[in-house]
């Protein structure tokens, strides 16, 4: 739904002054905010922006780690070395710390949100990859693999990345909502989407000031994310019970 | 004759879900005397651990138990509310399991988890209870019982977690201890303590032992009577005298056929075909009869009823209803002549038993880091100054306990590992060293095939990708037509349906799996194979199809193996030549006949002394190692095994002693051999 | 793991407790060092000219030279680090621009609030999530274990800064049962407490299931029974004793959820802690206050990290030797 928004004829940036702070139902389905926009349109809106951030970091953020992380457990040596002092560096901020720190430096908008949970978020997918390569590189497939004169990029590529992507996919699929509610934390806290685009950080931000005449401003986006978080992580579940079963099988 | 002291009839237990359960146990009868020895004999899958559990009332969630009386001395256990229950685990009736080093709570002192059993099925003070658990570890043969109970389980060996677990065991001072394959993740010498110590224990307590195993071995040696189970039923009960005279039931005696030994070196070994069947359906015939080598029409029709044979002796087999059969014949595939014997192998680069592979003073340290900067702060001497001679044709074993460095000696040799010094010498051409790139051209020749098949495989590729990798891998075959062409002549070869080529690795058993490792190896035509442990995590009976398939194909194609095990009873049926590794080091090495029946080295002589013979007949003397082996990172000075060494004297500590040639290939290095 | 990993006890230089000890203090202290820099790199991540966009465009060249000069700008990156670390070992933070007191002082000013709802939310948190965790693995599949579970799926799934502003509308302005925001009294605690502490609780509490399932799954435990224990024995004395482990690292590495999600939580709220201050020197773009607030709490994250990480090795007896 949240992908088709731009073929539907919305307008969340449409002005109405004599709709300002109306209930929902009684001109929009939703109602419409503090300077009259409807805020069912406001919210498909914010839909888009959120799962195109959730979908983009979790993607640039996934596949820099996981090449990152299981390049490191394979070489090992030096490069291992300085990688891991990088990871547990990057480790020791809080991440949505650093996210705020680093998109407050950068100053406000949705590109440098895009970048600061990018920062944040491969630093979790490249210590999986790590420790994944590194329990699989023993494992004897491996070794038969080098005895049969594969060459060490023909085993990466094909004999340890295959293997350490189920577990990366499910910590993945958990992650869209983790950036999902960052970016609409970062975005409440007036760093990251700007009026008078909408998202739903910004919407519950600015439905704050008017929480008693017209709380449907605040419930409605944070039900919206409350949502699409549930559904990732049932997901997500659904994802791991299935693969932890295959597992087990073989 | 002694009272019963368990009585088991008509035992039913399931497993998983009610709506399709596995009956893995279905109508079990036991009766075991006070003071006996009662082995409970069958391969993995049969039961038997399930049947152990219920008896305990200790099923895995989703077990349960449907029907069936358990009367340990009177007492009907299967009625008992879940706390009566309590009283009688660990106090009337004990268990040990199989894997001491996960079966002791690793964040209490070994001390205190004896004391909790104590404590449960006694009311003694603190006080008291200390000293007895020192009696206690006293009594399982544990030096320095008082400090060793202030240790955790991690500070102990698995020998040593083992005899604190039947410690345990003995708290309660039980009349029945059940000992669920307590032996089998332990090393030979370990385990010839181990049972001695169960022995001893029995006698001197009276208490009764039900031992559960596989091992036909361990059954000879220790066990008064034995029930064979097969597929959730017992079918066969008999003194281990009798059993060993002659089995009733065909599936005894084809496990006894399987058994690889020195006598049947000429032939090929009896196997049983197919696996255990799914025990989630309902049977309308003897389970074994796919299986059979005596099968008959009656047994796929009717269900065969128990028969007794007098004096405690049963069988579940129709063979017997006919009343005919008093001895039934020979297994049709028993002993067949060796196949193919006289075939000459292609592209031979020389004779048979013409030097191949010579390593040299090889070895590998592992170096111990340490800290933020991985400081090097010493070294594992996992292999240390190794040397071998491998021969065209031939196999050479490779002997010793784990933690030996024999698994590491294959994979040096192989380039796997790089050795930190000494040679391989390939057909003359050092192999020692050479990137992967100047490795590549002997790829082709020296292959590996490994212990665990289920992890020696990609999950994600497809068997004939697993086949024919080495093909595309060193380029010997671009094509793709060509390459599924020989994938599935070299299926066929290793006797798989070539349709498997299109299926994964986790559709197949473990003896499937390794035959499609074997394959693998195999595709590139080498001259060598390193067969690290091929058998080991297989049933004998299927360990028995992997060895022949093996040494067909060593007639057929000329290979030479360096085949690395710990089973003393494969190298008397199949190597040529054989080398004793101990701590690193290869403490004696020559002709399989010579190193088997006239031992030189000490330690040769106490590990071939502990393994357990299939023949209660032949009860041998075992010389008992002291302790366990050292740490190969801090390797005692001298000669390695001097502290262990019953012939040890003050020289050995000196230095290590230099090999000694005996014979036209036999080698000992030990100072004292007269 | 490498092959060294696998070896034990054998008399290796170095096992001991002492030097575990060491060796985690050691690799704290590099932390320390490499998180200084990290923060004082944040400064240069500004685009453009820091001091332009501090000031704002229409600044005067002097005010601009006076003000880069002020932060030690116009001198060399190294220079200005050593400098940095010089300053950071006398605990001078700098000055805010804003304020124009010294960051220290600030940052004193707000740790207090801070520390106090931080340690409330921990605590909600693992009094709720222990209890609840532990019985759901108990009663796994049974009617406590999904409630427990449901809990913690929605409690995951909430954003802090939706719940605080739903919190402040039942409560405060629908009941009126607690102040709306600020911090007068205990009552004011309530609200923010709760905010923060759900998520915590909810991750926790499934972790704590996981783990203790696991635990009642291994070798260990089926010795218990076979021993005789009762089942309240096995769980306290075998399942939990070895459960507590991987919990008490989470909770460490939760933590650091917990003071990110404080940065919001006391936006919410108006919660006169590091996070409103933080958000507050944002959007001021008073930078030294931003350095150091961050600084300050990352350090705070360590120090926790390290101490539930030797509480483990003091737990755990196999760590104890190595």
């Amino acid at each position: 739904m949240a992908i088709c928004a731009p073929l539907l004829d919305l307008s969340p940036d449409r002005v109405d002054l004599t709709a300002i702070l109306a209930p929902p139902g009684e001109l929009t389905l939703l109602g419409n905010d503090d300077l009259g926009r409807p805020v069912l349109d406001r919210l498909l809106a914010g839909a888009r922006t959120s799962l195109l951030v959730g979908f983009g970091v979790v993607a640039v953020s996934a596949s820099l780690g996981t090449l990152i992380g299981a390049l490191s457990g394979f070489v090992g040596g030096w490069l291992d070395l300085l990688i891991v002092r990088v990871l547990d560096l990057f480790m020791a901020f809080p991440g949505i710390l650093l996210a705020i720190a680093l998109a407050g430096v950068m100053g406000p908008g949705i590109e440098n949100v895009i970048v600061a949970l990018t920062v944040v978020g491969w630093v979790g997918y490249a210590r999986l990859a790590r420790a994944q390569v590194l329990t699989l590189v023993h494992r004897d497939h491996v070794a038969a693999a080098r005895a049969l004169g594969c060459s060490g990029g023909a085993i990466l590529l094909r004999h340890l990345i295959p293997l350490t992507i189920a577990p990366l996919m499910v910590e993945a699929t958990f992650a869209v909502s983790g950036v999902v509610v960052a970016e609409a934390s970062l975005s409440f806290l007036g760093l990251g989407v700007q009026p008078p685009d909408a998202s739903w950080g910004n919407m519950v931000r600015d439905g704050v000031s008017y929480l008693l005449v017209a709380p449907h401003l605040v419930v409605a986006p944070g039900l919206a994310i409350l949502c699409v978080v549930l559904s990732v992580n049932l997901l997500g579940d659904a994802l791991r019970d299935r693969l932890d079963v295959r597992s087990r099988r073989s | 004759m002694t009272e019963p002291l368990l009585q088991v009839e008509g035992l039913i237990t399931e497993l998983g879900e009610t709506a399709r359960p596995l009956r893995v146990v279905d109508g079990l009868d036991l009766t075991i005397r006070s003071g006996e020895t009662f082995a409970l004999l069958g391969e993995s899958g049969c039961g038997k651990s399930m049947a152990a559990l219920s008896l305990m009332r200790l099923l895995p969630p989703g077990g349960r138990i449907l029907s069936g009386r358990v009367r340990l001395g009177g007492t009907d256990l299967l009625h008992l509310t879940e706390a009566e229950m309590r009283s009688v685990r660990g106090g009337r009736m004990a268990m040990i399991f199989q894997e001491p080093q996960t079966s002791l709570n690793p964040v209490l002192s070994v001390g205190v988890q004896i004391a909790e059993a104590l404590h449960v099925h006694g009311e003694g003070s603190d006080g008291r209870n200390r000293r007895r658990v020192v009696e206690l570890l006293r009594a399982v043969g544990i030096p320095d019982p008082e400090q060793r109970a202030d240790e955790y389980p991690h500070q102990l060996s698995g020998g040593m977690k083992q005899r604190v677990m039947i410690a345990m065991a003995l708290a309660g001072d039980p009349g029945l201890l059940i000992a669920d394959e307590p032996t089998t993740a332990l090393d030979v010498t370990i385990q010839a303590q181990v049972l001695s110590l169960l022995g001893d224990l029995r006698r001197e307590t009276g208490m009764a032992v039900l031992l559960i195993t596989h091992d036909l071995g361990v059954v000879a040696e220790t066990a008064d009577r034995l029930a064979v189970m097969y597929a959730g039923q017992i079918v066969e009960t008999a003194t281990v005298s009798e059993f060993f005279a002659g089995p009733a039931h065909p599936y005894g005696r084809m496990l006894m056929e399987s058994l690889p030994s020195a006598e049947k070196r000429r032939g090929r070994l009896a196997t049983i075909p197919g696996r255990v069947p799914p025990l989630d359906r309902v049977f309308s015939g003897c389970r074994f009869a796919d299986r059979c080598a005596s099968v008959m029409p009656l047994c796929r029709e009717r269900i065969p009823e128990w028969i007794g044979l007098g004096a405690g002796r049963g069988v579940r087999c129709h063979l017997w209803s006919e009343g005919e059969a008093s001895h039934p014949g020979p297994a049709r595939n028993a002993a067949e002549p060796e196949s193919g014997a006289s075939e000459r192998p292609s592209g031979s680069v020389g004779e048979i038993g013409s030097p191949l592979l010579k390593a040299v003073d090889l070895k590998v340290h592992f170096p111990i880091q340490r800290g933020l900067f991985r400081r090097v702060v010493g070294h594992v001497r996992a292999v240390d100054g190794v040397s071998l001679d491998l021969s065209l044709g031939r196999t050479l074993a490779l002997v010793g306990e784990s933690g030996c460095g024999k698994t590491t000696v294959g994979k040096a040799i192989l380039q796997l590992i790089a050795p930190t010094s000494g040679q391989v010498l390939y057909l003359g051409r050092n192999l020692a060293g050479l990137g992967h790139r100047a490795m590549r051209p002997y790829r082709k020749d020296l292959q590996i095939v490994f212990q665990d098949p289920y992890a020696s495989m990609n999950p994600r590729m497809l068997v004939g990708d697993v086949v024919g990798e080495g093909l595309q891998a060193l380029g010997i075959e671009w094509t793709r037509a060509v390459r599924e062409r020989r994938v599935a002549d070299l299926l066929e070869l290793v006797g798989m349906d070539p349709e498997s080529a299109r299926r994964y690795p986790h559709e197949f058993s473990g003896g499937q799996r390794q035959r499609i490792c074997i394959a693998r190896a195999l595709a590139v035509e080498p001259r060598i194979i390193v067969c690290d442990e091929p058998t080991s995590a297989l049933d004998v009976s299927v360990q028995a199809q992997i060895l022949n398939l093996l040494k067909d194909l060593q007639s057929r194609l000329g290979l030479a193996y360096l085949f690395i095990t710990h089973n003393i009873s494969v190298v008397s049926y199949l190597a040529h030549e054989v080398a004793v590794m101990y701590l690193g080091r290869v403490v004696e090495r020559g002709g399989v006949e010579e190193i088997l029946t006239d031992p030189r080295h000490p330690y040769t002589r106490a590990l071939l002394s502990a393994v357990p013979v299939v023949d209660p007949e032949k009860r041998r003397v075992v010389i008992r190692l002291e302790g366990d082996m050292p740490s190969p990172s801090n390797p005692p000075r001298g000669c390695h095994f001097h502290p262990r060494c019953p012939e040890a004297t003050s020289r050995c500590s000196e230095g290590y002693p230099p090999e000694v040639r005996l014979g036209a290939s036999r080698y000992v290095s030990c100072l004292h051999l007269d | 793991m490498t092959g060294t990993a696998r070896i034990r006890g054998g008399g290796a230089p170095g096992s001991s407790r002492i030097g575990f000890l060491a060796s985690r203090i050691g690799s704290a202290l590099t932390m320390l060092l490499g998180v200084c820099t990290l923060v004082f790199l944040l400064i240069h991540l500004v685009p453009g000219d820091p001091v332009e966009v501090m000031l704002g465009e229409g600044a005067r060249p002097a005010d601009q030279a006076a003000l880069r000069h002020a932060l030690g700008l116009d001198r060399p990156v190294w220079a200005q680090y050593l400098d940095y670390l010089a300053r950071l070992s006398r605990l001078d933070l700098g000055q805010s621009l804003h304020a124009q007191r010294p960051v220290s002082d600030l940052l004193a000013e707000r740790v207090g609030p801070t520390a106090i709802l931080a340690v409330s939310s921990l605590s909600l948190a693992i009094l709720l999530a222990i209890p609840l965790g532990v019985l759901a693995a108990q009663y796994r599949g049974r009617v406590v274990d999904r409630a427990a579970m449901t809990f913690s799926m929605l409690g995951a799934a909430v954003p802090n800064f939706w719940l605080g502003p739903l919190l402040i509308l039942v409560f405060s302005l629908w009941l009126g049962w607690t102040p709306v925001s600020g911090r007068e009294g205990a009552l004011s605690l309530i609200l923010p407490t709760v905010t923060l502490g759900t998520g915590m609780a909810a991750v926790l509490a499934r972790m704590v299931r996981s783990s203790v399932l696991e635990v009642l799954g291994e070798d260990y435990v089926r010795t218990a029974r076979a021993k005789g224990l009762g089942p309240a024995a096995v769980l306290w004395r075998h399942a939990l004793r070895n459960a507590w482990l991987p919990v008490l690292t989470l909770i460490g590495l939760q933590f650091g959820a917990l003071l990110g999600g404080a940065v919001i939580t006391e936006t919410v709220f108006s919660w006169p802690g590091l996070g409103s201050l933080l958000v507050e020197a944002i959007q001021t773009r008073d930078y030294p206050l931003v350095q150091g607030a961050v600084l300050l709490i990352a350090l705070t994250y360590l120090a926790v990290n390290t101490t539930t990480d030797l509480l483990y090795a003091a737990m755990d007896p196999r760590i104890r030797a190595v």
